[in-house]
């Protein structure tokens, strides 16, 4: 069920590496060229994309259950289709994005032990509920918004099946942002009680849609070697900027407020500026105190464990059945 | 303006198409809960695919109804304004998921049935009917060819699915009889060339099943007391929870669109 691996464990590559390798390889990087799985690469250029990777599929995984929160609620049926339509591409693309890390030696089912043991991380926006519909407006517009400007510099990644993934998982979620934002503009046009409930989601998700891009560039910990290797192409400050200066005008259409008194138009830059980010939120739910951290993962863990016996049936069953081809096979 | 409950006309085309409609729409409901919590993400990914099939018919048939009733509503009225004892969906299709196995079995028991139901539907009188069943068999048939494996699978995996599987097959047998019934109403449709009589489908059915049951390695359960009215608006207790939560926003904000 689960592709296998092609290379060897990410363990195994701590021999002293040889610098002509990694000189050759630099340059490659630089002339733009991609790295294919089976090319040598350095043992930290490895770890660091499966690392990031598999944060991302995790991500796409868990961010399946906010949204799917609402399937079964979802207004009409056109928004249900939509709706369901939506979180299965979001599994689609966690199923990309572990096939992408399988390349670099490791598999699936390794990675999901890891995010089950707690000892992976995955974006900290789903740690935040879904309490009414207008969410799920919110989540399109503003979180899918958000993942496309940190996944499109991600499509000119150094590492193919990467840069290949993500080429196809961003045509898919500028179509969810586009719906997420006729959600919302539908709201935002409906009754008075639906523009308070599109202005309440706009005011729980705007912050932590602004801490999704990473900690400011003066304390970021992995950009230097990303940037070196063309996995991260720009700064998380300048991403967040970006978004916000896109996303402003955005919400003024809707004739909503953003939550951030200090935010201003500076002619003379040409960019919104914004108020200080609650960085000890930010660190809360990281390390797992944001609202529903236990839940997310109470609920991966309990779609997990339930499932034990049927994946253990299809292997059994597949067992029999290759026995009974090798018979057939014998008999004949 | 929608305010409350809707009365639908009693008419014998209104009401057949709103049970098919109502069948598909409940099915597809429970398929959906699955999604973000299924054994392994391949089948998140095809029960929702099939969530999403089922709740596509479920709209093609509501839109006709609409036209049919001609009172100036819309698919949402009949999904979201309708109480349980004006759903006609069968006892079948509303039971919970259970484990897996469960809702691999109600898959199995249905779209055994549906798939040649489908089938015969595209030879209907009635264009429209005609139209929709030669879409619907095409997804029926994959969501038959899908249970049939997992059954197999189940049933001919470990002593734990084998188990589990029969139990399912046992807890969901009484309410296969239902499937067969024809409302009075549907009478004339069936004679008009309209509708297709299901009591023609039931040998093939038997042996459908029959054939994924054994090659699963699996007991077929005896006929005993057969569950139904769902047809006419007698359900399980537990449609009322779907409806609840299917149509919580459209009674909670009267009126408002979506
Ligand atoms: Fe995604
Ligand atoms: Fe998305």
């Amino acid at each position: 069920m689960y592709a296998q691996s092609l290379n060897q464990q990410v363990e195994g590559t701590t021999a002293p590496e040889d610098a002509e390798a990694a000189a050759r390889f630099q340059a490659r990087v630089d002339a733009e060229e991609r790295i294919e799985p089976n090319d040598w690469m350095p043992a930290a250029y490895r770890r660091t994309l499966v690392r990031q990777i598999s944060q991302h599929a995790h991500s796409e995984i868990v961010g399946m259950l906010p949204e799917g929160n609402w399937i079964t609620r979802a207004p009409s049926l056109r928004r249900k289709a939509a709706l369901i339509a939506k979180v299965q591409d979001e599994c689609g693309h966690g199923m990309y994005l572990y096939a992408a890390a399988e390349t670099l030696g490791v598999t699936r089912e390794q990675l999901v032990d890891e995010l089950l043991a707690g000892k992976a991380k995955y974006s900290s926006i789903f740690n935040y509920p879904t309490l009414t519909w207008a969410d799920i407006g919110a989540i399109g517009w503003l979180v899918d918004g958000a993942a496309i400007m940190n996944q499109i510099p991600l499509c000119r990644c150094s590492f193919g099946p990467y840069s290949r993934a993500m080429i196809r998982v961003c045509k898919e979620e500028s179509f969810h942002q586009r719906q997420g934002y006729e959600i919302m503009l539908t709201l935002a046009r409906g009754t008075a009680a639906q523009k308070v409930m599109a202005q309440d989601a706009l005011n729980r998700w705007w912050w932590p849609c602004l801490m999704m891009f990473g900690p400011p560039d003066a304390q970021s910990q992995h950009s230097d070697a990303s940037t070196r290797w063309k996995i991260k192409r720009f700064s998380n400050d300048a991403l967040r900027q970006k978004f916000v200066d896109a996303t402003v005008p955005q919400a003024h259409f809707l004739g909503l407020t953003l939550p951030d008194p200090a935010l201003r138009f500076n002619e003379a830059t040409s960019h919104w500026e914004f108020g200080e980010i609650d960085w000890t939120e930010f660190k809360q739910v990281l390390a797992g105190n944001g609202p529903c951290n236990r839940d997310r993962m109470a609920a991966r863990r309990a779609a997990h464990t339930s499932g034990d016996w049927v994946r253990e049936a299809a292997q059994a069953y597949a067992a029999k059945e290759r026995a009974r081809s090798a018979a057939a096979a014998g008999a004949a | 303006m929608y305010t409350g409950s809707i009365t639908v006309a009693d008419t014998p085309l209104l009401r057949y198409v709103l049970s098919r409609a109502d069948d598909a729409l409940v099915l597809g409901h429970r398929l959906s809960e699955w999604c973000g919590h299924a054994p392994v993400l391949e089948e998140d990914m095809a029960l929702s695919n099939m969530a999403l099939d089922l709740i596509g018919q479920a709209r093609a048939l509501y839109t006709y109804a609409a036209e049919v009733e001609g009172a100036g509503r819309d698919e949402d009225a009949y999904a979201y304004l309708r109480d349980v004892t004006s759903y006609a969906n069968l006892l079948l299709v509303e039971q919970p998921n259970g484990d897996f196995a469960q809702t691999i079995v109600r898959q199995l028991l249905f779209s055994a049935f549906i798939d040649p139901y489908w089938r015969a539907l595209m030879t209907s009188s009635d264009p429209t009917l005609a139209a929709i069943a030669a879409k619907a068999e095409k997804e029926s048939a994959y969501h038959l060819r899908h249970a049939s494996e997992w059954t197999v699978r189940l049933g001919d995996g470990t002593p734990e699915s084998h188990e589990r599987a029969q139990q399912a097959l046992d807890t969901l047998w009484p309410f296969t009889g239902e499937l067969f019934t024809v409302p009075a109403g549907d009478r004339g449709l069936i004679d008009a060339g309209v509708a297709v009589d299901p009591e023609t489908l039931r040998a093939p059915w038997r042996a459908t099943v029959a054939r994924v049951v054994e090659r699963a390695t699996l007991t077929l359960p005896a006929d005993g007391w057969m569950q139904r009215g769902g047809r006419e608006g007698r359900h399980s207790e537990h449609l009322g929870h779907l409806l609840s939560d299917l149509q919580y926003l459209q009674r909670a904000f009267p009126g408002a669109t979506w």
